[in-house]
């Protein structure tokens, strides 16, 4: 470096150029790696699949044949990425938004499960966190049952309550929220718990100096104080809370929603239409969590952190 | 500012109401090896108007003594008056203003709303809230950093924004717990010197805990002097230096003398122990 620094001005990348580089060479890199390592093992996986197919219908084939068809094969074990996106790309804009074909709805379907079970864990979580640190009492009889209903698998749970649910004339939308919900309230509760204890003391006993309800307490202090906790705890909710929306379609059979599209896709074997959905699924959670890392942003000039 | 104005002759100490009146105070904590004496028998009496320092090695109970008064610890034994009221309704009263060590401030208000923030809690009105952000912010030379947020500014400027704000719902005394033992010697001097200018304009009570003789010996119209394990008063010494004083007075003779009796208090107090 030192011995041709005068040549530096000319050779060197822009600071913009170089932060760009820095930036997505290494997600490139590890993108390209993820395909290739994809394809190989869409031909290994494949492969004993074309090849019987060839000879059943007693047809002679070369090991480019085979190849060709592992890129191809209508119901593979594992799709190769050009069959995952044209199936993508087909099922977003095939379609009308509104066909039961098109991803788009069924996206929208599991959009608004989620969207209300976040809000409604949101909430729950948050009430929760506040009960807590606002009682001794209630933390020791409350936080053990919060543990615990995390502890069982939601896919066990999910098919009791969609039948006691349905039993008292709840169906669709709600009982698929209240699933989502039941799973991302966990981490607002234990998130806001701590925020809410966040506060320094020396904070603490100013409001008391100045005798501060503890009403005002918590909307001037411990609120604004948890902001940081509750986000961070936010983007962990909002991608679980899809996830329960998901799982919560699965056994109800449902007739729309990315889960819907993910059992029907099991059911026929339709391999390439689950990886599709997927992929939508996926791009959904990633959606999510930008949005709350876009409110997370705008809260936070708001509120002057650097 | 305007209240200096107003400056009427001030009564001798002895015929001015008292601000805080102790009687026999004692506050012992319960720890894991024994009884801690953080207070033992206190009496301590201080007239409306006066700046007194509590001065006294680590440990000999001055924050203590000062939070007893603010009603954030309660004694064991003795009675305690703030302003004629008991140390509690005195807090309710909104008697004072609490100044500690690090400022404290709010980091997602604003310089102008970290200084709102016990007005809006006090229920004063949006124009009133406005004025008083408006008047503290110019009386400790911070104006023009009303949209500014806390990390912005020095320890110093940090430090002078929670004076404003202990000051700004006007409360009859000041207590502040070492405010300025976190910043280093030249702004710490500078801070003095705006600290007397303002006790001068605004004629409050200051409760003041320092480590610093100079310190104390500079601001005091009365210095406390405290020692450890019991923690209790050994020695008050009363202080008159001019009101329009400045920093060259502690090369006086006076000045001196007065830093050696509360140095040899001092010292007593830590002999007492050895």
């Amino acid at each position: 470096m030192t011995s041709s620094s005068f040549a530096l001005p000319a050779r060197a990348p822009s600071l913009i150029q170089r932060a760009i580089v820095e930036r997505y060479v290494p997600v490139g890199t590890m993108v390209l790696a993820l395909i290739a390592i994809w394809y190989v093992a869409a031909v290994a996986m494949n492969w004993s699949l074309v090849k019987d197919a060839f000879e059943r219908e007693e047809t002679p084939y070369t090991v480019s044949d085979v190849l060709a068809g592992t890129m191809n094969a209508e119901r593979p074990l594992l799709p190769a990425p050009h069959q995952v996106v044209n199936a993508f790309v087909d099922g977003v804009f095939g379609y009308p938004p509104m066909a039961p074909r098109s991803l788009i709805y069924h996206s929208l379907v599991t959009l608004w499960a989620t969207a209300l079970g976040f809000a409604l864990g949101a909430l729950f979580g948050i009430a929760l966190a506040l009960l807590i640190v606002h009682s001794r009492v209630l933390e020791r009889s409350l936080l053990p049952w919060i543990i615990c209903s995390q502890m069982v698998p939601i896919v066990a749970l999910a098919p009791i309550f969609i039948v006691v649910l349905g039993a008292i004339g709840l169906h669709g939308l709600l009982p698929k929220s209240i699933i989502s919900a039941y799973l991302c309230f966990f981490p607002i509760a234990i998130g806001m718990v701590k925020g809410f204890t966040s506060p320094d003391p020396l904070q603490i006993e100013l409001m008391r100096t100045w005798s501060a309800t503890p009403r005002q307490v918590l909307w001037k202090l411990r609120w604004p104080a948890s902001v940081p906790y509750l986000f961070a705890s936010l983007k962990v909710a909002i991608t679980i809370s899809l996830i329960g929306a998901i799982v919560a379609e699965l056994p109800t059979g449902a007739e729309a929603g990315i889960g819907a599209r993910l059992l029907a896709g099991s059911y026929y074997g339709q391999t390439v239409q689950i990886w599709a959905a997927l992929v939508a699924a996926a791009l959904l959670a990633s959606g999510l969590i930008g949005l709350v890392g876009l409110v997370e942003r705008g809260v936070n000039s708001r509120m002057g952190a650097h | 500012m305007d209240a200096g104005l107003e400056i009427q002759q001030k009564p001798a100490a002895a015929d001015r109401p008292l601000a805080v009146d102790v009687r026999d105070v004692s506050l012992t904590f319960e720890t894991s090896d024994g009884q801690v004496n953080a207070l033992s028998g206190v009496n301590l009496q201080i007239a409306e108007g006066e700046f007194v320092s509590f001065i006294g090695p680590s440990g000999c109970g001055k924050t203590t003594m000062l939070r007893v008064i603010a009603d954030l610890q309660q004694p064991t034994s003795g009675t305690l008056l703030v302003n004629g009221m008991t140390a509690e309704n005195a807090r309710l009263a909104r008697s004072y203003g609490y100044v500690f060590q690090a400022p404290a401030l709010f980091p997602w208000r604003t310089i102008e709303k970290n200084l709102k923030l016990p007005l809006e809690i006090m229920g004063f009105s949006e124009s009133e809230q406005r004025i008083r952000a408006e008047r503290y912010l110019a009386m400790v030379n911070l104006k023009g950093f009303e949209r500014k947020f806390p990390w912005q500014l020095s320890g110093g400027m940090q430090q002078r924004v929670s004076i404003a704000r202990a000051l700004s719902f006007d409360p009859a005394m000041l207590l502040m717990d070492e405010p300025f033992g976190a910043l280093d010697e030249i702004v710490r001097d500078h801070l003095n010197e705006q600290l007397l200018q303002l006790w001068k304009s605004t004629e409050k009570t200051v409760l003041f805990v320092t480590h610093s003789i100079p310190e104390a010996v500079f601001l005091s119209t009365k210095i406390v002097v405290m020692s450890p394990r019991p923690g209790r008063i050994i020695d008050i010494i009363d202080c008159d230096f001019p009101a329009d004083r400045s920093l060259e007075i502690r090369e006086t003779p006076e000045f001196l003398k007065i830093a050696q009796r509360v140095r040899n208090g001092l010292r007593a107090g830590h002999s007492y122990d050895e």
